[in-house]
């Protein structure tokens, strides 16, 4: 078989995957589209509209319109990670990631198909949540390829760390575990709801050891002109993190680590 | 070109136990080669080396000359897998199944869509394409995982165990067409603990016992080495007592039945000539067990007693 023919099975194969995952999204909306938009409305009603008033503006700007560039984040965030975590250890523990491994696919290339469909989510979560937001507020877009780098890279990691979470996972309690006691705090004092500037010192400064502090200020600065961080050193973690986390992970799959014997 | 050699195959587990301890097996192109072995000998571990679900500890295994270490996807292209446990995603629609996997294997949409057609309907899937295959019955999910492997149009066709827990019409049903399927030139190699089915379908056979080849020979080969085999034969009616036939080793399971075992020295017709002399119908006979069968358990006991012996 030509290198040619090898090219176009990976093409194909690396479509299949894609459209594979982009179907599962579709299939089980219910599951994957529906409970980010309840939960960012509720979030968006309780702290932007009734405590928010309250809290008055932030940043420079609005409460409510504060808060939205994060509330997307978050989705982003936790729907990356959670669709690839489902999906690769439901493919395992149904077998049927028998069917990528039999195939004449590259390790890498499963990654990425994989990746694809939790970045997919992603941001078909994160534009759910964004028109859930202009029912209570504003979104301007001050800078639109800071938004869409830092959503893509920030949906890049995530997915990538759903990833490394199923390879290990040996039941379902190990694909929960993760996103409840790690991720979620980390995502709570990562800046979504607001400036670490407010922190004491100490909490100021433990808040730059929480990588999702970065990713959730870049996104910000591409909406509203304003963030805690610079820029190019939060592009620079982003850019790291998901070089470190592709590496690993295909190192992790071309050992066979939790899929072969 | 031979579709399958394996050379000095080791696979070790993390837990100690050795599975493979030296494999050595050639299958040429076109075969349909028979790989049994009791449970536990290292018939899956091998197969599951060879489509790379299992990692090897040692050894070569290349498939059309393609070497799996240096160059895997190129060998994976050539094989289809029917594996020993259901391996599809129970939740996905049948024909969604069969497409996405033709996408696995780099074959255009298409093309993909007219060929699961096409096996769907060989198969006698078609009409349930749109089912969940968790709705399948077992049966029909066996089925599904042939047209599965079937749907990039694999060289190699390897079935681990595909009729088990299969009725005799559908197992019958699938052996014609796997018969169909090497006749039109797909190598096979089919593991199965229906002996029947491996002496009825296979051409060569190699038997594996505690992680080792212990015969590998055509099967022709196999049932001329069969220096004994059992017959039971049924009488007209009841005898008082047992009929004498010297240089026999026979009993008699009830007073119609004689069973009687008949070296290749021996023929049936001095037991025939003997019966008649002592005013004895036979009304029908059969082999007790399956020629295969006979041999295979006679290896694999004869192994077990050595073994046993030596430790």
């Amino acid at each position: 078989m030509a290198t040619e023919s090898l090219g176009r099975i990976r093409r194909i194969g690396l479509e299949t995957i894609i459209r594979r995952e982009y179907g599962r999204i579709i299939r089980i909306w219910g599951q994957t589209l529906v409970p980010p938009a309840v939960t960012a409305a509720l979030y968006f009603l309780i702290f932007g509209s009734l405590i928010g008033r309250r809290i008055g503006p932030m940043g420079g700007v609005d409460y409510m319109q504060y808060i939205a560039p994060g509330l997307i984040m978050m989705s982003v965030i936790s729907n990356s990670y959670g669709n690839v975590v489902s999906s690769f250890f439901g493919a395992k523990f149904g077998k049927h990631i028998e069917e990528l491994l039999v195939a004449p696919l590259p390790n890498w290339l499963i990654v990425v198909g994989y990746v694809s469909g939790g970045v997919m989510r992603g941001l078909l979560v994160g534009a759910v949540v964004t028109v859930v937001a202009l029912f209570f507020t504003r979104v301007p877009v001050e800078h639109p390829l800071l938004v869409a780098g830092s959503v893509l890279l920030t949906s890049i990691v995530f997915s990538l760390g759903g990833l490394f979470n199923a390879i290990f996972a040996k039941n379902f309690d190990q694909i929960s575990w993760f996103p409840t006691f790690v991720l979620t705090p980390l995502i709570y004092l990562g800046g979504v709801f607001y400036s670490v500037a407010l922190l004491p010192d100490w909490a100021e400064r433990l808040s730059y050891l929480n990588p999702i502090l970065y990713m959730v200020n870049a996104f910000r600065h591409g909406f509203l002109g304003t963030s805690d961080v610079d820029l190019g050193f939060a592009f620079l973690i982003m850019g790291a993190f998901a070089t470190a986390m592709f590496t690993v992970v295909v190192m992790l799959m071309n050992r066979g680590t939790g899929i072969r014997e | 070109m031979k579709a399958l050699s394996i050379r000095g195959l080791t696979k070790t587990y993390r837990n100690g136990v050795a599975a493979l301890r030296g494999i050595d097996l050639d299958v040429g192109e076109g075969d349909f080669f028979a790989l049994l072995g009791p449970n536990g000998a290292g018939k899956t571990t091998t197969i599951g080396i060879i489509v790379s679900l299992v990692t090897k500890s040692g050894g070569q295994v290349s498939v059309f000359g393609h070497d799996i270490d240096g160059a895997l996807d190129h060998a994976k292209s050539c094989i289809g897998l029917v594996p020993q446990e259901i391996n599809f995603n129970q939740f996905e629609k049948v024909f969604t199944i069969i497409v996405n996997q033709a996408g696995f294997y780099g074959i255009p949409r298409k093309l993909a869509l007219e060929r699961s057609e096409r096996y769907l309907r060989q198969l006698q899937l078609w009409d349930k394409r749109d089912q969940i295959a968790r709705s399948l019955s077992g049966g029909m999910k066996r089925r599904l995982m042939i047209a599965r492997a079937l749907v990039h149009e694999p060289r190699l066709l390897i079935l681990d165990e595909p009729t088990a827990g299969v009725d005799i019409e559908i197992r019958r049903s699938m052996w014609t067409f796997l018969r169909q399927i090497n006749e039109q030139g797909t190598t096979i190699i089919l593991t199965t603990h229906y002996l029947e089915e491996a002496e009825s379908l296979c051409r060569s056979i190699a038997i594996i016992d505690g992680g080792r080849i212990i015969l590998n020979d055509s099967m022709a080969g196999v049932i001329r080495k069969l220096n004994q085999e059992t017959f039971v034969l049924n009488f007209r009616g009841a005898t008082a007592s047992p009929p004498v036939l010297p240089g026999f080793v026979s009993r008699m399971t009830d007073d119609h039945t004689l069973e009687v075992e008949v070296t290749k020295e021996q023929t049936l017709n001095d037991i025939f000539a003997r019966l008649s002399q002592q005013g004895i119908e036979v009304v029908s006979m059969r082999n007790k067990v399956n020629r295969l069968e006979e041999l295979f358990m006679r290896l694999v006991e004869s192994r077990g007693a050595a073994g046993a012996k030596a430790g």
